[in-house]
C-alpha cells in the first residue's frame, strides 16, 4: 500500500522535474558562457532519483505480494519463487515501461556528465529533446499504464506470472534489450541538437560513435538472450524464426549497424552527413515503432500483455509527433557540409557507402516482411503471414557480395586507392576458400553451386580478417573481431541449416522407437512436487549408430496458477553438435509427444554473436582510453 | 554543357533509383509467392476450387477429437459452425488440447482434410484466436 503510493508520487515528482527542466534550460540556453547551469545537472539526477525509486516501490511492492497494487495482482503469485517476483516487475506492461523510464533519464543523466567538452547549446537541446520523449513516457504511464493501480476489495492471492516468462535469462532479456533500444534515443536527441546547432562534424561523429556502439552491444546481447532462450523453452529447436516481434528487434539492429559504419565516414572524412543523421532519426523511430506493433496487440507474442485499444492509439500520436518534429527540423534547420571534397569511386568511402544500402535492403524486406501482413489485415480484411521461405529467399542470396565487399571493403584505402594495386593476397585468399569450400563439401556428400559458393565466400571473410590481423601493422582491432565474429555466425549459421536434423513420434512409457540411425527407449517418468509446479522428468536412453548411448530427461512443468504446462527441453550441448529432446503431453492420453534433434554448432552460433558484440564493446572502450 | 560532377551525380542518383526500384520489385514477387494465407473452417468450406498451396487454418480443436498413435495426431479443428479433420506427423505445443485455440498450417486435400506441418498454439493459457472469439460471440 504505502509503497505504491510513493512510487505514484515518486512518478509525478519526476514528471514535475521534467517541467522544471525545460524551464530552466530555456533561461540557460540564453546565458552565454562555458558550462551549462549546474541546477540542470543536479534537477537531471533529481529525475533519475525519483524514477529509480518509483522502480523500487514497484519492486518491493511484488516482493511483498501487496495485491492491493494491480500490477502485482495480475502478474504475481505467493508461491513464486523471490527470484521471479522479482523479475516479475519488470515482465509486464507497466514494469516494463517504467524499466524503459528508468533507462530513459540514467541514459541522460549519463550524456551530461560526461559531454562536458561539447558546446553547452548542444548539451541543453540535446537534454530538451530527451525531455520530450521523457514526458511522453511519463504521461503514457500516468495515464493509460499506471503501475500503481489501487485495487480493492484487496484479493487474498494473486494470478501469477506466465510460467514461461519465469525463466533466468527471461529475466535479464528486458533490462538488456532496453539498455540497447533506450541508447537510440539519445542518438536520435543529439542527432537533432546537433541539427540546430549546426554541430554535425567529425567532432560531433566521435561523441555519437560511442553511444552507437553501446547500444547496438546491448541490443544485440539482448537479442542473443531472447534468441537462446527461445532454443530451449519454446521447445521449437531453433534460434531464429522470422517471427514478428524477432524482426521489429532486428530492424533497428540492422540500422545501428548502418550508422555505426556510415557514422566512421563523417568521423574521419565529413561526408555522408545527411545519411547518417537519417539513420540516427529511424533507429530511434524504428525501435518506437516496434514497441507500438508489440504492445498495442497488433502483433501476438509472448510480449503481448493484456491488450487495451487506448495505449495503442497514445503510442502511434506520441510516434506521431516524434516523427514530425524530426522531419521538420531536419528539413528547417539543416544546413549540409559545403566542403569541396573529391570523391573517388575506389575508397574506403565508397566500400562504407555499399554496406549502408545492404543494410537498408536488408532492412527493408524485413520491413515489408512484416508491415504487409498488417497493412492487408486493416485494408482487405484477409488475414496472411509471411515465414521463413520469403526471408530466405530474398536474403541469402544478397549475403554472397555483401561478405565478399565485407572482406574487401577494409583493405581499401580512405580517399582514393589504386586499383592495379589490389592485391594478390585477397585473390589468392578468395580462390581458396571457394575451393576449400568446395572439397568440403564434397567429402560431406553435399554439393550444389550456391551452397559451395555461400560457404567460400563466408570462409573467405574468415581468412581475409584472419591474415588482415596477422599481416598489417595498424590494425583496428574492435573491427577486426566484429567481422570475425560475423563470418562465424554467418558459418555456423549454415552448417546449422544443413546438418540439423529431427524425429519426432509418439511414444509411451517403456516403449522404444526405432528411427534411421537409432533407437529412442523411453524409461521411465517421475514427478516432484515444486514450489509453485509439478515436475515430470521423463527419462530416454538414446542409442544411436556408432556413436555412445546418451540419457536425456526433458520435464513437463504443470503450473496451477496461472494453469499453464510448460516443458523444459534437455540438450545435451556439444563443442560440434548439441543433442536436443524436449516432451509433450496431450491432455487425457497416455502417449508422449516427443521431439529429438540434432542441431550442429549450435554453441558456435551463441559464442560468435558474442564475439561480434564484444567488438562493439572493445571499440567503446578504446574511445574511452584514448580521450584520457 | 554541364560539369563532370554534375554527370556523375545524376548518375548516381539514376543508378541508385533503379537499384531501388528493382529490389522493391523482388520483394514484392517473393512476398507474393511466399505468403500463407489464415482461413477459418467456414471459409475453406466456402472456397470455389481447392488450391495446392500451404494455408493455416484457426480454430478450437473439437472436444474429443484427438486421436494419438505411435506415429500421427488427428483430429478435428472447429469454429462452431463447420469442422475440418487435420493430420498430424510431428511435435504438439504443450498448449495443445480439446477445447483451446489452435492453428494448423499445412496442405488441404479437399475441403475437409488437412495434412499439417507445424502446429502453432499460443503462449498463454488465456489466448484464443481472434476468429473463434468472433465465432463465439456470434453463438
Amino acid at each position: 500500500m504505502f509503497f505504491s503510493q510513493l512510487g505514484y508520487y515518486s512518478l509525478i515528482f519526476g514528471l514535475i522535474f521534467s517541467f522544471l527542466l525545460i524551464f530552466v534550460s530555456y533561461k540557460d540556453l540564453k546565458i552565454i558562457n562555458h558550462s551549462i547551469n549546474s541546477k540542470i545537472i543536479s534537477f537531471v539526477f533529481f529525475q533519475l532519483f525519483f524514477v529509480f525509486l518509483s522502480f523500487i516501490c514497484l519492486i518491493i511492492s511484488f516482493i511483498n505480494s501487496d495485491f492491493s497494487n494491480v500490477t502485482v495482482y495480475n502478474n504475481s503469485h505467493t508461491t513464486k519463487p523471490l527470484f521471479y517476483k522479482i523479475s516479475g516487475s519488470w515482465g509486464n506492461h507497466e514494469g516494463s515501461l517504467l524499466l524503459c523510464l528508468l533507462v530513459l533519464t540514467l541514459f541522460i543523466f549519463i550524456f551530461l556528465i560526461t559531454s562536458k567538452k561539447e558546446p553547452k547549446k548542444f548539451r541543453i537541446i540535446t537534454l530538451l529533446f530527451q525531455q520530450i520523449i521523457i514526458i511522453g513516457f511519463f504521461l503514457f504511464l500516468l495515464i493509460t499504464s499506471n503501475p500503481f493501480s489501487y485495487l480493492f476489495p484487496i484479493p487474498k492471492e494473486g494470478l501469477g506470472l506466465n510460467p514461461i516468462l519465469q525463466d533466468p535469462i527471461l529475466a535479464i532479456h528486458p533490462p538488456i534489450l532496453y539498455l540497447g533500444y533506450i541508447g537510440s534515443s539519445i542518438i536520435f536527441s543529439s542527432s537533432l541538437a546537433a541539427i540546430t546547432q549546426n554541430y554535425v562534424n567529425n567532432k560531433w561523429a566521435k561523441n555519437l560513435k560511442s553511444w552507437t556502439v553501446i547500444s547496438w552491444f546491448f541490443l544485440t546481447i539482448g537479442i542473443m538472450l531472447g534468441s537462446i532462450w527461445a532454443y530451449y523453452e519454446l521447445g521449437w529447436g531453433g534460434f531464429w524464426f522470422w517471427d514478428p516481434v524477432e524482426n521489429i528487434s532486428l530492424m533497428p539492429w540492422l540500422c545501428l549497424i548502418a550508422l555505426i559504419h556510415s557514422v566512421i565516414v563523417l568521423e574521419k572524412r565529413s561526408q555522408l552527413a545527411s545519411w547518417t543523421l537519417i539513420l540516427c532519426i529511424s533507429s530511434f523511430t524504428l525501435s518506437m515503432s516496434g514497441t507500438f506493433l508489440v504492445r498495442s496487440g497488433i502483433l501476438n507474442s509472448v510480449h503481448t500483455f493484456a491488450n487495451d485499444p487506448k495505449r495503442g492509439i497514445f503510442i502511434l500520436i506520441f510516434l506521431f509527433i516524434l516523427i514530425l518534429i524530426s522531419i521538420f527540423i531536419f528539413f528547417i534547420f539543416y544546413k549540409p557540409i559545403t566542403k569541396d571534397q573529391k570523391n573517388f569511386l575506389y575508397s574506403r568511402e565508397t566500400s562504407i557507402l555499399i554496406n549502408n544500402w545492404f543494410m537498408m535492403y536488408f532492412l527493408s524486406v524485413i520491413l515489408i516482411g512484416t508491415v504487409y501482413p498488417i497493412f492487408l489485415e486493416v485494408i482487405a480484411d484477409e488475414k496472411i503471414s509471411v515465414g521463413p521461405p520469403f526471408y530466405n529467399k530474398l536474403l541469402i542470396p544478397f549475403l554472397i557480395p555483401f561478405l565478399i565487399l565485407m572482406a574487401i571493403g577494409p583493405n581499401i584505402k580512405w580517399i582514393q586507392d589504386d586499383i592495379k594495386l589490389f592485391n594478390l593476397r585477397l585473390i589468392f585468399l578468395f580462390l581458396i576458400s571457394v575451393l576449400i569450400s568446395y572439397f568440403v563439401l564434397i567429402i560431406i556428400g553435399l554439393n550444389g553451386l550456391f551452397t559451395t559458393f555461400l560457404i567460400g565466400v563466408a570462409l573467405y571473410l574468415l581468412v581475409t580478417t584472419i591474415s588482415d590481423f596477422f599481416i598489417k601493422k595498424k590494425i583496428n582491432l574492435s573491427q577486426k573481431i566484429s567481422h570475425f565474429g560475423f563470418s562465424l555466425l554467418i558459418l555456423s549459421i549454415i552448417l546449422n541449416g544443413i546438418f540439423s536434423s529431427e524425429i519426432s513420434t509418439n511414444i509411451k512409457v517403456g516403449e522404444k522407437y526405432k528411427f534411421k540411425h537409432g533407437i529412442i527407449y523411453f524409461e521411465e517418468v517421475k514427478n516432484f512436487k515444486k514450489q509453485n509446479y509439478i515436475s515430470v522428468v521423463t527419462t530416454f536412453r538414446i542409442k544411436e549408430d556408432n556413436k555412445k548411448e546418451i540419457f536425456l530427461k526433458p520435464e513437463l512443468r504443470i503450473f496451477n496458477q496461472p494453469e499453464n504446462i510448460t516443458s523444459e527441453a534437455d540438450i545435451k550441448i556439444n563443442f560440434f553438435s548439441d543433442k536436443f529432446l524436449v516432451v509433450n503431453l496431450v491432455k487425457g492420453n497416455e502417449y508422449y509427444n516427443i521431439k529429438y534433434q540434432t542441431k550442429p554448432f549450435m554453441i558456435w552460433i551463441w559464442l560468435s554473436t558474442i564475439i561480434l558484440a564484444s567488438g562493439g564493446l572493445i571499440n567503446f572502450f578504446q574511445r574511452k582510453l584514448n580521450e584520457k | 554543357m554541364y560539369g563532370k560532377k554534375v554527370k556523375l551525380r545524376v548518375l548516381f542518383i539514376f543508378l541508385l533509383l533503379i537499384s531501388v526500384i528493382l529490389s522493391i520489385f523482388l520483394i514484392l514477387k517473393s512476398l507474393e509467392e511466399n505468403v500463407v494465407y489464415f482461413l477459418s473452417p467456414t471459409e475453406i468450406k466456402n472456397l470455389s476450387e481447392v488450391k495446392n498451396n500451404k494455408i493455416r487454418i484457426g480454430g478450437m480443436v473439437k472436444n474429443k477429437s484427438i486421436m494419438i498413435n505411435s506415429d500421427k495426431i488427428t483430429f478435428v479443428i472447429t469454429d462452431f459452425k463447420n469442422e475440418i479433420n487435420v493430420i498430424y506427423f510431428g511435435s504438439v505445443p504443450n498448449l495443445f488440447s480439446e477445447g483451446k485455440g489452435v492453428v494448423a498450417e499445412g496442405f488441404l486435400k479437399d475441403r475437409n482434410f488437412l495434412i499439417a506441418e507445424k502446429i502453432l498454439a499460443k503462449h498463454d493459457e488465456n489466448y484464443m484466436p481472434p476468429e473463434v472469439t468472433e465465432a463465439l460471440e456470434a453463438k
